[in-house]
């Protein structure tokens, strides 16, 4: 995947931030296959904030990690930024490079390292970008303030609530201002208060940073927070309406 | 940001079980070392300290250490007249055990030839030499006698006057030096009544002689002791050390000397060679195998312990990944944290060391060229025992993160 030279050329702020055009998915071969996407089409601008819902096994998460970068597809045009960056299985740009550098990525737990404190844990996905010192450190401190955590900047995930490390975890995949945010079930951890807090934060990351965000959830109760929703069903990709209270 | 000393840190509790568990492991490879060390050195220490450039042994044995040698103490005489010689002294070693204080005791005694060698070569830490021809020993301090203490050794008492360190001999007992001929008179000790038979045997033999009976001042002869008395039972000694003038050729002295029937002369190297290829060798290579097995040991624990510590961050490792982490943070990861735990555990392994191993029942010797080769096996073991985990750790795909 990561065999074409780099080409994470500078993200053209008009393009829309995702841009997928007949993304398939098939798993296994013969009597064993499964086709978990089929043509799935969409576009998210930047600042766009969109929900995708769908049963259990209808290919969210497939969808998700196509656009991710992390799962390739098996059919199908990815375009970041208006970059084609993979055509069916063959990735066209230096894959860790583009994820590093313009996804973002929260999913349904935390998943913020242990042994890092908060701050740390933001400070690491700038560090892996290369940005490190003082200014890194200011950065990483003005994220977590700008999501009302920065009291707790030097604790421990594990002596942060739920709804905070998904704050840090927010932080973290901002730290690097990126296009693209990725959020898979962000609120299947949290309570009912918490999981519409951390949606309509969401929503604010989203047109303040202008990056266009792409969450994955189940939760019906808050869909109002965003712009427009997707729906997946049996691998089949569908417009599903605008959001009932957009901005 | 280095993330192997932040893991470190939030896991403290556990790596430093860790690294004591594997520091007393590495404390035992360094003291089978030290051991093979103190086996070595102990067996060749009487050699070495002695200084001498021929030793001359009974003919066709390997004596004095690897095998008995018994000479007669004349052998000395013959020796200084042999051109070249600057000096020659008697040499005797037996090793006796007596009990003190309800516990065995085991001295190995080292025969000096007083007045010429009185000892002042001993590494003393208290005491002096020998200052007179009988009754003083110089005793290591691991027989535990103190300046001043008498022991009865046979008939006679003998004060301590001088304690060394370190003289330990080839078979890890330690050292106690007296005169030649009080080391003799120790090594022939025998009840009153035995010296009675013998002397009657001495006696009765003389008498059933012409010569017995023409000469009566061989009758008064038989009563003296057996070490005055060369030509019934003459007194022997375990080996004669010669030393050479400056200038003189060591194959021309030993030519000379290897021309009589009843000798063999070797040299201070072929001593040495002799001891280290007899008594010691099997108990030094049994201790090398074991040493090696335990350097393997070692390495197969840590490479366990250091994949399981892989393991236990693989989810964080996908996460890296995902985020865009280069291999080199990765590696650098595992890799640091390997080297974190084998330092500590290595600094651990020489301070618990240094503690625990003057109580081993025999010397343990620690020298910078092993604690060296230690530090880079360690280094080795962490490059070795980590590359399971960086393989581990390499091979992780992002989405993991997503299971």
């Amino acid at each position: 995947m990561t065999g074409v030279p780099s080409s994470a050329s500078p993200a053209s702020s008009f393009a829309p931030a995702i841009e997928t055009v007949g993304v398939t998915k098939v798993y296994g071969s013969g009597n064993t296959e499964v086709v978990a996407l089929r043509e799935a089409t969409m576009k998210i601008e930047r600042g766009e904030v969109v929900a995708l819902l769908g049963p259990s096994g209808s290919g969210k998460s497939t969808l998700l990690s196509a656009v991710g970068l992390i799962n390739p597809p098996t059919r199908g045009e990815i375009r970041i930024d208006g970059q084609v960056v993979m055509r069916g299985p063959r990735a066209l740009v230096d894959v860790r490079r583009f994820r590093r550098e313009r996804l973002g990525y929260i999913f349904q737990k935390s998943n913020l390292i242990p042994f890092l404190t908060a701050l740390e844990n933001v400070l690491v996905a700038l560090a892996i970008s290369g940005q490190e010192g003082r200014s890194a450190k200011r950065r990483a401190m003005d994220l977590l303030g700008s999501l009302g955590i920065a009291a707790r900047a030097h604790n421990l995930p594990s002596a942060l609530s739920g709804g905070q490390q998904q704050r840090v975890a927010i932080a973290r995949a901002l730290a690097n201002r990126p296009s693209l945010l990725l959020a898979d079930e962000p609120t299947a951890a949290l309570d009912s208060t918490l999981g519409r807090q951390v949606m309509e934060l969401f929503r604010e990351v989203g047109h303040e940073h202008r990056a266009g965000v792409l969450v994955v959830t189940h939760d019906q109760r808050a869909l109002d927070v965003f712009d427009r929703t997707l729906m997946l069903e049996d691998g089949v990709l569908a417009e599903g309406g605008v959001g009932q209270s957009v901005g | 940001m280095n993330l192997a000393i932040r893991d470190v840190r939030h896991n403290a509790g556990r790596f430093l079980l860790t690294a004591v568990g594997l520091g007393l492991l590495l404390m035992i490879v360094m003291g089978m070392g030290g051991i093979y060390n103190g086996i070595e050195s102990d067996a060749v220490l009487l050699v070495e300290e002695m200084d001498a450039d021929l030793w001359i042994v009974q003919r066709d044995t390997r004596g004095p250490f690897a095998e008995l040698s018994r000479l007669p103490a004349n052998v000395e005489d013959r020796a200084l007249v042999v051109p070249g010689v600057l000096e020659a002294r008697r040499f005797v070693t037996h090793t006796i055990q007596r009990e003190r204080h309800g516990r065995p005791l085991r001295i190995s005694i080292v025969g000096l030839a007083w007045p010429t060698d009185r000892g002042a070569w001993l590494p003393l830490i208290s005491g002096r030499p020998l200052g007179q021809g009988h009754y003083e020993m110089v005793a290591d301090r691991t027989l535990g006698l103190a300046v001043g203490e008498a022991i009865r050794l046979g008939k006679d008492v003998y004060t301590v006057v001088g304690v060394t360190r370190d003289m330990i001999g080839s078979g890890g007992d330690g050292l106690a030096f007296l005169t030649v001929a009080d080391a003799l008179a120790v090594q022939f000790d025998s009840v009153g009544e035995a010296t009675r038979l013998e002397r009657a045997a001495r006696r009765g033999r003389a008498e059933g002689m012409d010569i017995g009976l023409t000469q009566p001042g061989l009758l008064e002869r038989a009563e003296l002791p057996a070490s005055a008395l060369p030509a019934i039972g003459s007194p022997m000694v375990s080996a004669v050390m010669v030393r050479l003038k400056p200038g003189a050729d060591i194959e021309t002295v030993r030519g000379n000397m290897a021309g009589w029937a009843d000798v063999t002369v070797y040299t201070g190297e072929e001593e040495r060679q002799l001891l280290l290829q007899g008594p010691v060798d099997r108990a030094r290579r049994q201790i090398g195998l074991f040493r090696v097995l335990l350097v393997a040991i070692s390495a197969i624990i840590m490479s366990l312990i250091l994949y399981t510590m892989t393991l236990d961050k693989i989810h964080d490792i996908a996460l890296l990944k995902l985020m865009g982490a280069k291999g080199g943070m990765i590696f650098g990861l595992v890799l640091q944290e390997a080297f974190l735990l084998g330092g500590v555990a290595y600094v651990l392994a020489y301070f618990i060391g240094l503690q625990l191993f003057p109580f081993f029942p025999r010397r343990v010797i620690i020298t910078d060229g092993m604690l060296v080769w230690l530090a880079f096996a360690v280094f080795a073991i962490c490059v070795v025992g980590s590359s399971l985990g960086i393989w581990k750790a390499m091979r992780v795909e992002p989405n993991e993160v997503l299971s």
